[in-house]
């Protein structure tokens, strides 16, 4: 028996190693590269430099950029401050509110399947006196809104709720969720790096007061991102996190990473320009990656919601199969997976275990991330490649010859390790 | 991670995959691990009777790569040998001829126990019989 790496033949077109982990990070883009080249050469100015040529192009070019970040998400250009990714960005957001708004009350709403950049920096907050209330999700990925409507109370500062699940691509329900916020004047933040550029996102229509934003996520070059701070309806006010020139109206000092920020920029404009029609696309290519693999495995499981789902995404389980040995099968593919094995902590993801899936079919998990630099063709020799390995997997599984001989699996008792 | 090229090919071609007849006299099963660790490992031997040397030796494993390629050097090692000797492979000689790393080594664990929980199986089937009631052995030629 082998895996017969050779058995699938990539077809005329497809190189290999193919790249299918697009929620993890996306190529730069060539025409962000550029954009971005004349600001990594000739055009080095500083932006803060207020007196001669070099600083005012960056200057320009910088305005330029929050600009075409603004439009893409219905902003205006004063309310977006640059930073250095999304990471930074969901740090100065909640950390900045929660030191502001201080007096006002010390509780923040978020949810479980969160980025870590957004649950580490709220557990942070509870050593500093805050109280988070961290809501369940439903068995589709989604929060219940009663759950938020009861978590919200007169001490309520902030609820911070992504717009999209890294792992999973599940889209939370951001409108109602701003519009209850609004209406209980509570603060709204979302991480939206997963869905903007990829699904309609809209700050005043969703009722958002302050998101997050990365350009790699989006096409553009690692090391910048945005903070969306709402200046009108409510006025938000944010502390600063890091002191220094006073760069981005006092809220993140540091000199403007102009190349990077020129970058994010021209991934913005794409991004709206392109967003409808590559939305189309990658879902159409989604949908076939899901329909071949359902037809030819049994025991395949869809994590997560697929109706509110942003279109590059499938996340599945190959029951009976361990992920990393998936992942090994088909290592000439990058794609991710929940299994414990490869994570650093050795423990399974946290999304998915949050979605009520057991541990063993979070450890069968495999994230197939589409974006715009993929083919039809390559998600064809993906589903070929995934299918072939899962089966010779499958020979190897006890759990799947004894699910076949109709033991159940769940009664047997295992000696955990 | 990357993987050594005797973890890669025991994944590739792994050895002595397959079932025995579990209900069988001379067959001991070892089933170890769990399905929420992600690793589930069943080693089966068949055991003559009469000089005690694993005849047969399956696996299937559920499992990273890794633990694949563990149980299936496991059965190539114990195939041959009496199960006394078997009793003798330790992990870290698994380790060792597989060069897996530090996170890796819960694999090789699980194969020893493995060979343990098999030959266990088989012992219980089998329980030491009286010098009386063996046979009586050939005479060399």
């Amino acid at each position: 028996m082998s895996t017969g790496s050779s058995q699938v033949e990539a077809p005329a077109g497809v190189h290999l190693p193919i790249y299918m982990d697009n929620q993890a990070t996306t190529p730069l883009d060539p025409r962000v590269l550029e954009a971005m080249m004349p600001y990594l050469t000739a055009k080095f100015g500083n932006a803060a430099s207020r007196n001669h040529s070099f600083g005012w192009e960056a200057e320009q070019a910088v305005d330029a950029a929050r600009e075409q970040v603004a439009r893409l998400i219905g902003a205006t250009a004063k309310e977006i401050i640059f930073t250095s990714g999304a990471t930074e960005s969901d740090n100065l957001a909640i950390k900045g509110i929660a030191e502001m708004y201080r007096e006002r009350g010390n509780q923040i709403v978020t949810q479980v399947t969160e980025h870590k950049a957004v649950l580490d920096t709220c557990k942070r907050q509870e050593k500093r006196g805050y109280r988070v209330t961290y809501l369940p999700v439903k068995a589709d990925g989604r929060i219940d809104l009663e759950d938020l409507k009861r978590a919200i109370d007169d001490k309520t500062i902030l609820v911070t709720i992504m717009a999209a699940n890294n792992e999973i691509g599940v889209l939370q329900p951001i409108r109602e969720i701003g519009k209850l916020c609004h209406e209980r004047g509570v603060l709204f933040h979302t991480d939206a790096v997963q869905a903007v550029g990829k699904v309609p996102f809209h700050v005043i229509d969703d009722y958002v007061d302050v998101a997050s934003i990365s350009a790699h996520k989006i096409y553009g070059p690692k090391g910048v991102g945005a903070l969306y701070v709402r200046r009108r309806n409510p006025r938000v006010q944010i502390a600063a996190e890091i002191d220094g020139g006073g760069h981005e109206r006092g809220m993140r000092s540091g000199t403007l990473n102009v190349p990077g920020i020129v970058g994010l920029g021209k991934a913005c404009e794409l991004a709206q320009e392109e967003l409808l029609q590559e939305g189309r696309r990658l879902q159409a290519m989604r949908d076939r990656l899901k329909a071949k693999l359902e037809a030819e495995l049994d025991y395949v499981h869809v994590n997560g919601s697929m109706e509110h789902r942003i279109p590059g995404n499938l996340n599945m389980s190959f029951v009976y199969v361990e992920g990393e040995s998936l992942l090994m099968g088909i290592n000439d593919v990058a794609v991710s997976s929940g299994s414990a094995c490869t994570s650093a902590t050795l423990e399974p993801s946290y999304v998915l275990k949050a979605l009520g899936l057991g541990d063993d079919v979070a450890h069968s998990s495999i994230r197939f991330g589409l974006g715009r630099f993929n083919t039809e063709a390559e998600v064809d020799y993906v589903a070929n490649k995934v299918i072939q390995v899962v089966r010779h997997l499958r020979e190897l599984s006890p759990l799947y010859e004894m699910v076949k001989e109709g033991i159940d699996i769940t009664k047997v008792e295992w000696q955990a390790h | 991670m990357a993987y050594s090229d005797q973890v890669i090919d025991h994944y590739n071609h792994p050895r002595n995959v397959g079932t025995l007849d579990k209900n069988a006299a001379e067959v001991g099963t070892g089933l170890v691990g769990a399905p929420e660790c992600g690793d589930v490992m069943r080693l089966q031997i068949r055991v003559n009777p009469e000089t005690q040397v694993i005849e047969e030796a399956k696996f299937k494993t559920f499992g990273c790569g890794s633990a694949i390629a563990s149980s299936s050097l496991a059965t190539e090692w114990i195939k041959g040998r009496t199960v006394d000797d078997a009793m003798s492979i330790k992990n870290t000689d698994i380790v060792k001829e597989l060069s897996l790393p530090p996170v890796k080594i819960h694999c090789s664990v699980l194969a020893e126990d493995a060979i343990r929980a098999a030959i266990g199986d088989w012992k219980k089937k089998n329980p030491p019989r009286r010098i009386a009631e063996l046979p009586p052995q050939e005479p060399a030629k």
